[in-house]
């Protein structure tokens, strides 16, 4: 199997043509740049279109008019970007649209900075734009870990009929890892999208809408997307366990966090604490029942929460512990991302050093 | 008597739905509708055409164009269109919005598919208001004119000035058609007819962006009787919006050396 | 076995590529590597650094606050990061561009003349690869074989000319501290 060392934003591209994404619709911004510059060069070798948009906002709604045509399509960008994007999510997720969207994830609020930064995750796994709705949302950690999920989101985006979200941050981005793609889809051999509209050929005309007028058809489209995200929750939670089988300190973190928290569990372990690494994968949904199931073991003493925010994940962690055991929280936001050392020092004192505003 | 053989000479287009329109009473949107079924009609484009609706008064024509459709959130339609026709460029896909959508919140998407050359139609129903929201005040609202968010009359010192879209899409390369009608009369009927078919020829020659603006009355929320209504479109809105053909044909730009 | 290595230098002095072809060393001989750049403004025209990882087993943070080798190639760059080399690590510096350095107890400093070598080879810009041989003579993280197969995949084909130059700087640079 051929490895190649490949930028976490490239090899996003790539990843996305072996799913058979021949569409992107991007707009620059730092630090996902590499990945509209990838497709603006990979995709006609494959005869798919680059298009750069004249905004976040248009390049969402092409990707909406685009997956409602049938095609696998992607965009990316930025937490400010993203937030533009929020409006055309609602739309995609309201008219059961399947895409994937990718954010490399850095500082907020406002323009913020461009430094690393996780404080995306309520916008993500939130709904973030309006309705009751929510993306399906995958968190790699490893440049390998990110191209297989890419590939994996275009395959769940299909069967939800539902944006899939690609929550990465500034350091997955722009680091290199070696990478092997091994599958290579041809978009003419996926399902063909009977409700695509190609042209009422034949048939009856299909129609792409999120508008329902009538308050109890509303209400029906309503519950109908809530057993959707039932459905997620049921079959699509992901998460990695890292020495949690005797520990007593039970870390959790994703990303770019969870591979510090790694080396932060090897330091505790090298010096004879019993600590291990819970890391989600899918955000939302929030694998909320295998933590529960961990923290209810007899040793564990308490769960500490590591974020690039300040107390964003540790929500749905508290959420799924329901009090079961104590829980603290270490924040670190603004781009600032710390040393294993650093997080080891304040996770050993009692309580997280850090704490946010809802600690 | 011998029997005479009937021709058909005029009928209810294929590409209307028989859903009845819920447009206001003396609205023209009707006619707009109609014009636009024809023309796909005429050009037997029907089951090859997706069309693009976009939030105003007109975010129902789902219901009464009888082809594949997709809703655009707010001034995103020509956007949306573009995703759709860069996946499939074979089918023939219009946008229908109103100078609420088109003109105020989506001024970027539209100035951006024409300067692309997006090869798509965009049928723009200028009727100088937010009809849907109540009549509000619009980029395209006449100096002086009365809305809801106007009631002394548009003041320009305050509300600035209307946007003439036509004139400023005009002042890009990439449109290959541009034209400005009005539906006050039978023969500006025909003519705007003309314009819409020649729009939609333009795309299936695969000429590039092609948009008719199409003045529209709005007698709700102007106040007027549907007759005045036609007038005040005729002696006040096509006076300041002048009618007429601003692009007629793709422009030819050399590029430039690479560096 | 871990290898956590900084290099920084002004933008064009390639440090980046330094750290690549050591990332692409180590992939060649089956580890587990990492490369992470400073990106954004910093870069136009500033300093710029990166961070490779090189491990036996599977690499945690790619972010490094205490590598066990530092290459500085300009001053700027020294002031930044000396204090952080782990204990016991490495420090290279471009004595060419770099005033002398007394480290602290505990690092081991070495003044690698690179920018004076690599005019002697004919080109000052191979100056970044005349200090990554004396970083595998001194520290090993990857072979001098692998290291030149790393710079025929990380050097571009239009580059290629190029690849003679690079060998004998990576050589004299293994010389230098030999």
């Amino acid at each position: 199997m051929e490895r190649k060392l490949m930028k976490g934003n490239e090899a996003v591209g790539e990843a996305a043509i072996a799913a058979g994404c021949r569409y992107f619709f991007g707009y620059p911004i730092t630090p996902q740049n590499e990945l509209p510059e990838y497709m603006a060069r990979r995709l006609p070798e494959v005869g798919g279109t680059y298009l750069q948009a004249e905004s976040e906002v248009s390049a969402i709604n092409m990707v909406y008019g685009a997956a409602g045509a049938g095609a696998r399509v992607m965009t990316s960008s930025s937490s400010p970007g993203i937030s533009l994007k929020q409006e055309g999510l609602s739309y995609l997720a309201g008219a059961e649209l399947p895409c994937v969207v990718v954010n490399m994830m850095r500082g907020g609020p406002g323009l913020g900075g461009i430094q690393p930064a996780q404080s995306d995750y309520f916008q993500a796994t939130k709904g973030g734009g309006h309705g009751d709705y929510h993306l399906l949302v995958l968190a790699p950690a490893y440049v390998q870990e990110l191209v297989d999920l890419v590939q994996e989101a275009f395959d769940l985006a299909d069967k939800y009929r539902n944006p899939v979200m690609i929550l990465g941050d500034g350091v997955l981005g722009q680091m290199m890892e070696p990478v092997a793609i091994t599958k290579y889809i041809d978009p003419r051999d996926l399902p063909k999208k009977e409700w695509a509209t190609t042209g009422a050929s034949g048939r009856r005309p299909n129609l792409i809408n999120s508008l329902y007028i009538d308050p109890v058809e509303l209400a029906a489209h309503n519950r109908k997307l809530a057993a959707k995200y039932q459905r997620m929750c049921r079959e699509e939670q992901r998460f990695q366990e890292y020495c949690l089988e005797d520990a007593e300190t039970i870390l959790v973190a994703y990303g770019v966090m969870a591979r510090i928290c790694r080396s932060v569990v090897d330091m505790a372990r090298h010096s004879g604490l019993k600590w291990g690494l819970f890391r989600p994968i899918s955000l939302y949904p929030f694998p909320g029942d295998a933590l529960y199931d961990r923290a209810k073991e007899a040793g564990v003493r308490r769960v500490v929460t590591a974020e690039l925010s300040c107390g964003q994940l540790i929500e749905d962690v508290r959420l799924a512990l329901d009090g079961l055991v104590p829980t603290e929280l270490l924040a670190y936001p603004g781009g600032l991302v710390p040393s294993p050392a650093e997080v080891f020092r304040q996770a050993k004192s009692e309580r997280g050093a850090l704490n946010g505003c809802s600690a | 008597m011998a029997v005479q053989h009937e021709k058909r000479v005029f009928g209810y287009p294929s590409s209307l739905t028989d859903a009845p329109f819920h447009y206001c009473p003396g609205c023209t949107h009707g006619i707009a509708h109609r014009l636009v079924a024809e023309a796909i009609d005429d050009l037997r484009l029907k089951e090859h055409t997706v069309g693009v609706a976009s939030v105003g008064c007109s975010v129902f024509t789902y219901n009464y164009f009888n082809c594949d459709m997709q809703q655009a959130s707010h001034g995103r339609a020509p956007a949306v269109a573009t995703g759709i026709k860069r996946v499939s460029p074979e089918t023939i896909v219009f946008t229908y919005q109103g100078d609420g959508d088109l003109a105020s919140i989506g001024t970027a998407e539209i100035i951006h598919a024409a300067a692309r050359g997006e090869n798509i139609t965009v049928i723009f129903i200028n009727n100088t208001n937010f009809g849907m929201t109540g009549g509000q005040m619009a980029p395209t609202t006449l100096p002086g004119q009365k809305t809801t968010t106007t009631p002394l009359g548009r003041d320009v010192k305050k509300a600035g000035y209307p946007l003439r879209v036509c004139e400023l899409l005009s002042a890009l390369d990439g449109p290959a058609y541009l034209a400005r009608v009005s539906l006050h009369s039978p023969k500006e009927v025909l003519r705007a007819k003309k314009a819409i078919r020649k729009a939609f020829e333009t795309q299936v020659a695969g000429a590039g962006f092609s948009l008719v603006e199409v003045l529209s009355t709005c007698p709700t929320n102007w106040g007027l009787p549907p007759k005045k209504a036609l007038e005040y479109l005729r002696d006040e809105v096509a006076k300041y919006y002048p009618l007429g053909e601003f692009r007629d044909g793709p422009r030819e730009v050399e590029a430039c050396s690479t560096r | 076995m871990l290898h956590q290595i900084v290099c920084a230098g002004f933008g064009g002095q390639g440090v980046m590529l330094l750290g690549q072809v050591l990332a692409y060393a180590g992939m060649l001989e089956g580890k587990e590597v990492s490369w992470y750049p400073s990106y954004g403004p910093e870069m136009r025209g500033g300093t710029a650094n990166c961070t490779t990882v090189i491990s036996d087993s599977v690499i945690g943070s790619p972010v490094v606050s205490n590598p066990t080798a530092l290459i500085v190639m300009n001053q700027p760059s020294l002031e930044k990061f000396k204090d952080r080399v782990e204990p016991g690590g490495l420090l290279l510096y471009n004595s060419s561009l770099v005033s002398e350095y007394e480290p602290k107890s505990g690092i081991r400093a070495y003044p690698i003349d690179a920018g004076r070598v690599a005019a002697e080879l004919g080109n000052p810009k191979v100056a970044n690869i005349v200090v990554l041989g004396a970083l595998l003579a001194l520290a090993k993280p990857v072979t001098v074989s692998s290291a030149k197969k790393a710079l025929e995949m990380v050097l571009p084909a239009r580059r290629h000319h190029l690849l003679s130059l690079n060998y004998a700087a990576l050589e004299k640079g293994v010389e230098l501290v030999d």
